[in-house]
């Protein structure tokens, strides 16, 4: 019984300290001097790493979870005679709920797995070891770039996911299920607010890709440098980055969206 | 190592970024069509706007004239104000317009519906709407119904 209190003790006094450490590195990366140039230019060349190279499988599970949403949409909302309302159902569903949540649990796949285990492979081969000794700092040459790049990446991956969504449901309602064009995009535009919806879904994915990309970049910081290492903080970027994503949705749907 | 490839997928995708923002702004929120011209705010006292919330639309003639922008209660009166904007491109409502709220199918939301009257006076920015008709409240209407039902016996 002592034992285990204790053990509760020790991984919470654990937890508490890897916040810590995670918020150190963070501000020590985003924070401090350094040279503008050189750092856009590699923040560029990982934009192209985590953006560029994430589009194919962003656009095909967009195009398929609008169809999906579209399709199922049409056959509940044609019981009720109102299949008119299948642009606002998809166009809502994908601007304030899906649209961010899904494009980053993919990032969280897709780039955030990479990015741990390509910092936790530069750790374990004592790559950034040599850059400290050759007077680089690491976590402003290895960390920060990769961090912003995140950042920049996913609200962007967040705009095309959403946008081609819409495409998809339009294709699958309108052209093959018989919605017709106009009310489908008519209602649509009657019921999606801008600053309410689109607005507001991307305040959502800036905080996703903040999340996300800062698990990723700590995971593969902070992990122990074998092989075996690098596995378990890979699975952990991915469990943890999903979990923080799913539940920072539901506060932030509370606040945005919760008194309507 | 920094090729101009790269340079030039990133500009891409940033650019199709922007693209699909303006495509949401456009298309999907419809962000062009409202207040092209402006607008002017009307205002309307029910006795009862059971269901009404903002963002509602305004129609006359079953076309979308304008958006429900405030529900507020008046103390001195006991009756709820609410605010409308009206997009300019509709400016010719006659003084003795009315108002009533409507339902949209069966289920559907609640809406105010304008019908002009036949004043040659135009209402305008800040006016006041006092013929109107409240919403139909559910309960009210059974309860009518089961009282007119137990004095008929």
């Amino acid at each position: 019984m002592i034992d285990w209190i204790a053990g509760v003790g020790r991984s919470t006094l654990s937890q508490v300290s890897d916040l810590g450490r995670a918020s150190l590195m963070l501000m020590q990366a985003i924070f401090g001097r350094s040279n503008v140039g050189v750092y856009a230019r590699l923040t560029v060349d990982q934009i192209y790493a985590v953006g560029v190279l994430s589009l194919s499988i962003i656009i095909v599970s967009g195009l398929f979870i609008g169809m999906v949403l579209g399709l199922q949409g049409y056959t509940i909302l044609t019981d009720y005679g109102s299949e008119q309302a299948l642009g606002q159902m998809v166009a809502l569903s994908l601007t304030r709920e899906l649209g961010p949540v899904v494009t980053a649990l993919l990032f969280a796949g897709r780039a955030g797995s990479a990015l741990t285990a390509e910092i936790g492979l530069m750790k374990a081969t004592e790559q950034l070891a040599s850059l400290e000794m050759i007077g680089v700092d690491p976590l402003r040459r290895v960390v920060a770039p990769r961090f912003w790049a995140g950042v920049i990446s996913l609200p962007i991956l967040s705009l095309i996911f959403v946008s081609v969504g819409c495409l998809g449901g339009a294709l699958v309602g309108v052209s093959w299920l018989g919605v017709d064009s106009g009310s489908f995009w008519a209602n649509m535009q009657a019921s999606v607010d801008f600053f309410d919806d689109v607005f507001n879904g991307m305040i959502k994915s800036v905080v996703f890709a903040i999340v996300v990309t800062w698990i990723a970049v700590y995971q593969g910081y902070d992990l122990v440098p074998t092989s075996e290492g690098i596995a378990r903080a890979t699975t952990k970027t991915v469990v943890y980055a999903s979990l923080a994503v799913l539940g920072l949705d539901f506060f932030l749907t509370a606040v945005m969206f919760g008194e309507i | 190592m920094y090729s101009r490839r790269l340079e030039l997928s990133v500009g891409a995708f940033v650019l199709l970024g922007a693209l699909c923002l303006a495509f949401l702004a456009l298309e999907v929120s419809g962000l062009a069509s409202t207040g092209d011209n402006g607008t002017y705010r009307l205002s309307a006292r029910f006795d009862n706007v059971a269901g009404l919330t903002t963002r509602a639309k305004v129609s006359a003639a079953g076309v979308t004239v304008g958006r429900v922008v405030g529900i507020r209660y008046d103390k001195a009166t006991a009756a709820a104000i609410v605010d409308m904007e009206i997009s300019q491109d509709f400016a010719e409502f006659s003084e003795d317009t009315s108002a009533s709220i409507l339902t949209a199918g069966l289920l559907g939301e609640k809406y105010i519906g304008l019908s002009t009257g036949g004043d040659p006076n135009n209402l305008a920015d800040g006016d006041m709407i006092y013929d109107t008709q409240s919403a139909i409240v559910l309960e009210e209407l059974i309860g009518k119904f089961l009282l007119n039902m137990s004095s008929e016996k």
